[in-house]
C-alpha cells in the first residue's frame, strides 16, 4: 500500500541521515581533537615569528646563553646574555625541589599506603585544594608573609631572595607532585605487596624493598613535572625573587628568573624592538626547555604503563 | 622477655620491626602534615589580616584614590568577563576533542601526538602562552588587547582541564551501555547523544567548574593580552580591555605606592575565596555522583 511504502521510504531516508549526521559529527570532533596539536605548533610558531628577526641580527648562541650580562636598555652597545637568568631559575627550582621532593613523596606514601578510609579522603582532598591556590595569591604569600618573616628569623636585609621563593614555589609544586607520586604508587598490583607480605615482610619493608622500587618510574615522573613547574612558574617567582639580575652565592641572594623577565619586561618594549624580540627568544627557550621536560616525564611514566 | 620462652611469641625481631613501623608512619604523616599545615596557617594569616576589608562594598565599588582606596568592582566583573569567554571557547572544543578521544580514536600513533599535544599544553610556562596571545591574537589577528584576545590565550591555556577531565567521565561510561544501544542499531553519534554524554554530563560539569576556577587565578597569560593595571571605565564588549582581580591583586600588591595594608589582603582574599569554592563545589559534586553511581 501507497502509505507503508511512504513509511518504509521515511525510514531509509533517515537512516541515511543519521548516517551523515554520524560522519559529519565525526570530521568535527576529529578536528577539535588534533586542535591541541595544532595549538602546540601554533604557540612554537608565533612565538618564534616574532622572535626570530633577533636570531638573524647579530645573534651569538654562545653569548645569549654564557654571559651573564642582561643589559637590554644599555644606550651604547645593550648585551643580551641569559646565564644569570638561567642561574636564578635553577637555584629557585632547585630548592623548591629540595622541599617539595622529600615532603611530597612522605606524603603520597602516607596517603597511599598508610591512611584509611575517611583520613585518606580528607587528606587528598586537603591537597587538591592546596593545588588550587593560584600563583599570584602564592606570589603575595611571598611578599608580604614570608619576606617578613626571613627577615626576622635570619637577620637579613631582604627577604626576597631564593629561599623565599624556594619554599613559595616548594609548597606550590607539592601537591601537584603528591597527587601523581600517589597515583605511581596506587598503579604497583597489590600482588606485589601481598607476595613481599606473604614472605614476612613487615609494612615498611614491603615499601622501601618492594613497592618504591616497582613505583620509582612514576616517582620520577612527579619530580620532572615538579621541575617543569617550577621553570615556568612566573608571578609567584616574580614577587618573591627581588627580581634583581645576579647569579647567587647563597640563599640569602636576590635572583630574577628567565619567566619573570618576560613579565616584567615585556609591557615596556616597542614591538619589533631587539629587546622585544630578545624576550621572545627567552621564549623560545622556555618553550623547548619545558617540552622536553614534559615528554621525558610522559615517556619515563608511559615506560612503567607498559611493562 | 617474659614471652621469649613461649610459642609464637612476639621475638625481638618482631618487636624491632614494629617499632620501626610504627617510627616510620609516624615520620610519614609528620611530612603530610608539614606540607599542609603551614598552607593553612597561611591562608589563615590571609583571613585575619584580609577579613577587615571585606564588605558588600569592597565588592561593589570602584577603587578610588590611585587605588589605595575603594573597591574592586571593575575587576571582579573583569574576571566574571574573561572567564565566561574562555569558557565559551574552551568548553566546547574540550568536550569535543575529549569526545573524539574516548569514543572515536583509534589506539595509534596520530592518537598518541594527541596525547602528548595534550600535555604539553598543559606544561607550556604560562608566560610563553602570554607570549603565544601576544604574538597570536593581538598582533596577527588584529584582536587588540582585549577581552577576546586574553580570553582566548586563557582558553587554550585550560584546555587541557577540560578535555582531560571529560575524557575520565566518557570513559567512566560502562561499555556495555554502548554496545547495547549500538545493538539496538544507532549509529555511533546517536549513542553517544542519547546513551553517553547523559551519562557524563555531572562528570564534565565537575571538570568545567574546575575549570571556572583555573582561569579565574591565571595572571600572567592576561597581562600583555588584554587586562590593564586600571581602567576608569567599565568593558563594554570583547573588544575592550578590562581590568581582572588576579592582575589586581599584583598590581596593587607591588605597583601601587601608598596602599594600605589591608587593601591586598582583601583582594587575595576575595580571589582565594572565588578558586577555593569552586574547588570545594566541584569535589563535593564529584563525591555526591560517586556515591549516587549505581555501576
Amino acid at each position: 500500500m501507497a502509505t507503508t511504502k511512504a513509511t518504509e521510504q521515511l525510514d531509509f531516508d533517515r537512516y541515511n541521515q543519521e548516517w551523515y549526521i554520524d560522519k559529519l559529527v565525526q570530521g568535527v570532533v576529529f578536528l577539535a581533537g588534533i586542535s591541541a596539536i595544532v595549538f602546540v605548533l601554533g604557540i612554537f610558531i608565533f612565538v618564534t615569528m616574532e622572535g626570530i628577526g633577533f636570531l638573524f641580527k647579530d645573534f651569538s648562541l654562545s653569548q645569549f646563553l654564557l654571559s651573564p650580562w642582561w643589559e637590554p636598555t644599555d644606550d651604547d652597545k645593550p648585551t643580551y646574555g641569559i646565564l644569570a637568568l638561567i642561574a636564578g631559575t635553577a637555584s629557585v627550582t632547585g630548592l623548591a625541589m629540595v622541599v617539595a621532593i622529600p615532603f611530597s613523596l612522605g606524603a603520597a606514601i602516607y596517603i597511599g599506603e598508610f591512611a584509611t578510609g575517611k583520613t585518606r579522603e580528607t587528606l587528598k582532598v586537603l591537597v587538591e585544594l592546596l593545588a588550587a591556590i593560584p600563583s599570584v595569591v602564592w606570589g603575595f604569600i611571598g611578599l608580604s608573609i614570608m619576606n617578613p618573616l626571613i627577615i626576622d628569623l635570619f637577620d637579613v636585609p631582604v627577604g626576597l631572595t631564593v629561599l623565599n621563593a624556594g619554599i613559595i614555589l616548594g609548597l606550590m609544586a607539592a601537591p601537584i607532585m603528591t597527587s601523581i607520586a600517589e597515583d605511581a604508587l596506587k598503579a604497583v598490583p597489590d600482588r606485589y605487596r601481598e607476595a613481599a607480605e606473604a614472605l614476612g615482610a613487615t609494612r615498611w619493608q614491603v615499601i622501601f624493598k618492594t613497592i618504591l622500587p616497582a613505583a620509582k618510574n612514576g616517582l620520577l615522573g612527579a619530580v620532572l613535572l615538579g621541575v617543569g613547574r617550577g621553570f615556568g612558574e612566573t608571578m609567584a617567582v616574580l614577587m618573591a625573587t627581588g627580581h634583581a639580575i645576579n647569579i647567587p652565592d647563597s640563599i640569602f641572594d636576590s635572583v630574577r628568573a628567565l619567566t619573570t623577565t618576560i613579565a616584567a619586561e615585556l609591557g615596556e618594549t616597542a614591538v619589533g624592538s631587539p629587546h622585544y624580540e630578545a624576550l621572545f627568544t627567552i621564549g623560545i627557550f622556555l618553550f623547548l626547555i619545558t617540552f622536553i621536560i614534559n615528554l621525558s616525564a610522559d615517556l619515563i611514566v608511559r615506560g612503567i604503563r607498559n611493562q | 622477655m617474659k614471652h621469649s620462652t613461649q610459642m609464637f611469641a612476639e621475638s625481638d625481631l618482631n618487636n624491632r620491626n614494629r617499632r620501626y613501623e610504627q617510627l616510620f608512619k609516624t615520620l610519614f604523616l609528620l611530612m603530610t602534615l608539614l606540607l599542609i599545615i603551614p598552607v593553612l596557617v597561611i591562608l589563615g594569616t590571609l583571613i585575619v589580616k584580609g577579613s577587615g576589608s571585606l564588605s558588600i562594598e569592597f565588592l561593589f565599588t570602584e577603587p578610588t584614590n590611585g587605588m589605595t582606596e575603594g573597591g574592586i568592582f571593575p575587576a571582579l566583573l573583569g574576571t566574571v568577563w574573561l572567564v565566561s569567554v574562555a569558557l565559551l571557547i574552551s568548553v566546547p572544543l574540550g568536550v569535543a576533542a575529549a569526545i573524539y578521544l574516548s569514543e572515536y580514536a583509534p589506539d595509534n600513533w596520530y592518537t598518541r601526538i594527541i596525547n602528548l599535544a595534550i600535555i604539553n599544553l598543559a606544561g607550556v610556562p604560562s608566560i610563553v602562552h602570554a607570549l603565544f596571545g601576544v604574538g597570536a591574537f593581538v598582533i596577527f589577528f588584529g584582536f587588540g588587547t582585549s577581552i577576546l584576545a586574553a580570553s582566548l590565550t586563557l582558553a587554550i591555556m585550560t584546555l587541557p582541564v577540560v578535555i582531560v577531565s571529560t575524557r575520565e567521565s566518557l570513559q567512566a561510561v560502562p561499555h556495555a551501555f554502548r554496545e547495547a544501544c549500538w545493538n539496538m542499531g544507532a549509529t555511533r553519534w546517536q549513542t553517544i547523544r542519547k546513551v553517553v554524554l547523559p551519562n557524563a554530563v555531572s562528570g564534565i560539569l565537575t571538570g568545567v567548574i574546575l575549570e571556572v576556577s583555573r582561569t579565574t587565578g591565571e595572571t600572567a597569560p592576561i597581562m600583555f593580552t588584554g587586562a590593564a593595571f586600571f581602567l576608569p571605565y567599565l568593558p563594554q564588549g570583547i573588544f575592550d580591555q578590562t581590568m581582572a582581580l588576579s592582575l589586581h591583586l599584583f598590581v596593587v600588591a607591588t605597583q601601587v605606592p601608598n596602599v594600605p595594608e589591608s587593601l591586598p589582603y582583601g583582594v587575595a582574599l576575595v580571589l582565594i575565596g572565588i578558586v577555593l569554592l569552586m574547588n570545594t563545589l566541584s569535589i563535593a559534586f564529584r563525591m555526591h555522583l560517586r556515591s549516587k553511581k549505581k555501576w
